[in-house]
């Protein structure tokens, strides 16, 4: 596991121990028997980009971005990249987190071991992280094999996905430790839909009123789509180092948050 | 029957070597407003099975969890195997093991892949993970359905792997909270059974349970406790010749009311305790006292002539019944 080694050189001492490998294992050998599920996550990027391709390229024609005519399945593509980032990290960090943490007390077990609720935080995090890489490779593999990445820059959309992964799977966890029923739910879904509907993912931001531009701008996904965008067409500029900079952020305080409500909810 | 014994073996030890491995000092475990544990202090030896004996809600599981170096203690201090829970919570839970109320088991995993995995936990290696799993299956007699998922496994199964699991770190003190509660009587006695075994063999239990038998069969020394407090201690049966006679006489009259007899009985018994569905007098000799209570005329439905058990320390302690 690619993400157990980078462990060590993760800040391990202010967030958890070395021990946290230990959760990747479990949720590796929980998954070894539901590893159907993990094979849909490579097939979406793939349905997305086709209906995009196919569907889409034809009534729509070129978008001009960056001085540049490009398809609009290409504009889209990293878009829908920091999308599904966002979806799958924040699908793991929230339903699965709240499921372990509320109903099967799977962290109450952990708790009787020497693992600590850093330890626990970081691995969940871990393993969201990990998820995420992998369907963020395929889905970047599916842009190549469809003609949809357009520079040599944009393999830099990966750390960006897995970037984007990792704050929202930080923010979710420790959204969903404030989660007290399944209904609650429909809140997560209520801040995820508007975000995936207008981050200028399907249309420059340009297109928008300015009022909604400013809050458009605000919001953390468009962030990862601005920078996917970017890396794909090859065009950098320093807001991009602000979007950067807005998701390192977003990380860090997701997961000290994280640790602080699994330390209240987990040692009561 | 299994002979070999499971892996935590501890050392055979004399009476006076007592070794402390707990010691707690005006403990105490508030929830904002709520005082669960209310200042108790209690010392538990190395190789003897110590109970928690109260009803629910006397903060007994509140306890254990500031034991196991799960929940901080609000105030008060607290020595487990010699250390400060505050400082050193993971080293010292590597040496605990813990059986906790809720089994909290992998259902999804085969019993013996439930092992596997809570032995990582433990930075055990695979290898011996295996063959201390191996062992302890035996001995919780789950060889059979080693490979099974736990989720068919009955509640008295899941109890025993919970046992089995919270033995995989060869633990220097085990910790059970309420190990029977919601198991059938077949299931109990086989649960009791083991762990007579793992205490015959020398590893130190501590006990919770709001069942007086249970803390009569395994435990050398017990607290009662209540609201809270620490209302009693000792050996069980140092307990029961101290807080109450030797023999209780039961008796159920008819619907109409226990007050009145238990006036007209008062004088035969050391107490009487006036329950809803019958009366319980404290004596020396149960007999006795039934041919006396019949030779005033008095009919009871039924009596039965009993030995004074933990039940009757509590009730005498605390006028109140351990399980409602």
């Amino acid at each position: 596991m690619a993400l157990a080694s980078t462990l060590r050189v993760f800040p391990t001492g202010a967030f958890g121990s070395r021990r946290a490998v230990h959760m990747l294992e479990r949720n590796t050998m929980i998954y070894r028997k539901g590893w159907y599920f993990l094979v849909s996550g490579f097939f979406e990027p793939l349905f997305y980009l086709l209906s995009l391709g196919i569907g889409l390229n034809h009534l729509i024609g070129d978008v001009h971005v960056a001085n540049r005519a490009v398809t609009y399945a290409a504009f889209v593509a990293p878009g829908m990249l920091a999308t599904s980032a966002m979806n799958g990290s924040m699908l793991d960090a929230t339903f699965n987190t709240f499921f372990r943490l509320r109903v099967d007390h799977t962290y109450d077990s952990v708790m009787a071991t020497p693992l600590s609720v850093e330890d626990i935080a970081l691995g969940e995090l871990s393993w969201c992280l990990t998820r995420g890489s992998l369907y963020s490779v395929s889905f970047l593999v599916c842009m190549w094999a469809l003609g949809d990445t357009l520079s040599a820059w944009a393999i830099l959309c990966l750390p960006i996905a897995i970037l984007t992964s990792l704050a929202f799977a930080s923010a979710g966890m420790a959204a969903c430790t404030f989660l007290r029923s399944w209904q609650d739910f429909d809140l997560v879904m209520l801040a995820l839909l508007p975000m995936f509907l207008f981050s200028a993912t399907f249309f420059p931001i340009g297109q928008y009123p300015g009022w909604l531009q400013l809050v458009v701008r605000a919001t953390p996904l468009y962030q990862g789509v601005a920078l996917a965008r970017g890396c794909n067409l090859g065009v950098f500029n320093w807001a991009m180092a602000g979007h950067a900079g807005y998701l390192v952020v977003m990380s860090f305080a997701g997961i000290v948050l994280t640790s602080r409500r699994f330390r209240k909810l987990l040692t009561p | 029957m299994v002979t070999d014994p499971p892996c935590s073996v501890a050392q055979v030890l004399t009476p006076d070597s007592r070794v402390s491995l707990v010691a707690a000092r005006g403990l105490v475990k508030r929830f904002g407003d709520f005082t669960a544990v209310d200042g108790i202090d209690f010392e538990i030896y190395r190789g003897e099975s110590f109970g928690f004996l109260g009803p629910n809600g006397a903060g007994k599981t509140s306890t254990m969890k500031m034991v196991s170096c799960i929940s901080p203690p609000t105030e008060g201090s607290l020595t487990v195997l010699g250390q400060d829970p505050k400082t050193k919570g993971p080293q010292i839970r590597a040496r605990l093991g813990l059986v906790p109320q809720e089994d909290s088991l992998e259902l999804e995993l085969s019993a013996m892949d439930n092992l596997m995995m809570y032995g990582r936990y433990f930075d055990l290696p695979r290898a011996e993970i295996k063959r201390r799993a191996t062992e302890l299956l035996e001995f919780t007699q789950l060889s059979e359905r080693a490979n099974e998922k736990a989720d068919n496994f009955s509640g008295g199964m899941k109890r025993r792997l919970t046992i089995a699991r919270s033995l995989i770190s060869d633990p220097d003190l085990l910790i059970l909270d309420e190990p029977t509660t919601g198991l059938d009587p077949q299931a109990r006695h086989l649960v009791w059974e083991r762990l007579y075994r793992l205490k015959s063999e020398g590893v130190t239990l501590v006990i919770t349970t709001h069942y007086m038998d249970e803390a009569e069969q395994l435990c050398d020394r017990l607290v009662v406790m209540d609201r809270g407090k620490i209302v009693a201690e000792g050996a069980p049966q140092a307990l029961i010749q101290q807080h109450s006679t030797r023999e209780v006489l039961e008796l159920r009259f008819g619907m109409d009311g226990h007050g009145p007899r238990a006036a007209a009985v008062a004088d035969l018994a050391d107490r009487v305790e006036e329950l809803p569905d019958r009366l319980l007098l404290y004596v020396g000799d149960g007999d006795e006292a039934l041919a006396a209570v019949h030779a005033r005329g008095l009919a009871p439905l039924s009596a039965l002539v009993r030995r004074s058990t933990l039940e009757d320390v509590f009730l005498r302690l605390t006028g109140r019944t351990l399980v409602d």
